[in-house]
């Protein structure tokens, strides 16, 4: 591995009730997640994907260097640069920058419709 | 003034203000999350992930994990359990809010068995009429006392 190299890309499709499970799972039920009509009320097209899944999928691609190690993942941050919405589909790329002491330092970002919605992603993993 | 009315009312319920010499302006009282395989499986089902390590307990364990072992980002699921209550106790309108960032960094890996205890703590809070940003820190260790994750929350709230 060295700087330069791709992460494997990761395209993920979320169906329009995907948020469901994820509010269930996460115990986060702001409506702007689940209620197409509040969603409306609070200006957004309709209801939003929770940020945290945005991450989750840019963690699990990042995560690829290290196939099948839970504990490679050492740090990871992100910015939400734009709502991420259901039945898009959300293309992760990452890209590593730097390799040093067991560790690399992955710069990945996350699409959909070609509007960066997941920017500034950096992430350290043990490889 | 939300903000003051939120002050008092944490104390009312058991929050401390700190002083800003201990870089957090106020700090929570710890909560707890048990982790269960099914709460990994649901999480995990949720979130797309597709390894079999984070869902059958016997995978996990020829890795050598002590039970079903947790994605990194489950962190969001027991750490946010100490934020939301952190967030209304501050007086703000979830239906206002906008995530901007967010950072977590692991330790120890977490397993369905384990108790998460996280403690939250609003770092700093900036911004105008318009809207204000506030960001909130998370630790959480398990039941042995080893840490297993820290968070940093970046949350925008608009109309401030």
């Amino acid at each position: 591995m060295k700087p330069g190299d791709a992460v494997p890309e990761l395209r993920v499709m979320p169906d329009r009730h995907l948020p469901h499970p994820f509010a269930g799972a996460g115990e986060d039920f702001n409506p702007i997640h689940i209620d197409p009509e509040a969603a409306r009320q609070a200006g957004l097209p309709g209801h939003v994907l929770h940020g945290l899944y945005l991450m989750s999928v840019v963690a699990r691609a990042a995560g690829e260097l290290a196939p099948g190690d839970p504990r490679a993942l050492k740090r990871l941050s992100v910015e939400f640069r734009d709502m991420g919405v259901p039945e898009q589909e959300i293309i992760v790329t990452g890209t590593v920058r730097e390799v040093r002491d067991g560790r690399a330092v992955v710069d990945a970002a996350a699409e959909q419709s070609g509007k960066v919605i997941v920017g500034g992603g950096e992430a350290e993993i043990e490889v | 003034m939300a903000w003051c009315v939120g002050a008092r009312e944490s104390r009312e319920k058991g929050g401390r203000d700190v002083s800003a010499d201990d870089g957090a302006e106020r700090i929570w009282p710890p909560v707890d999350y048990s982790v269960g395989r099914e709460n990994i499986r649901q999480f995990v089902e949720a979130s797309g992930e597709r390894r079999v390590i984070y869902k059958d307990s016997k995978v996990s364990g020829e890795a050598g994990f002590r039970d079903v072992v947790a994605p990194p980002m489950f962190a969001a699921v027991y750490s946010w359990r100490s934020v939301r209550p952190a967030l209304a106790d501050a007086g703000i309108d979830m239906t206002r809010i906008l995530h901007t960032s967010q950072e977590f960094v692991w330790s120890e890996p977490v397993c369905a068995g384990d108790t998460i205890t996280t403690v939250a703590e609003l770092r700093s809070r900036a911004g105008s009429k318009k809207a204000s940003t506030y960001v909130f820190g998370t630790v959480s260790h398990n039941q042995e006392g080893d840490e297993v994750s820290r968070g940093t929350w970046t949350i925008l709230v608009k109309g401030g």
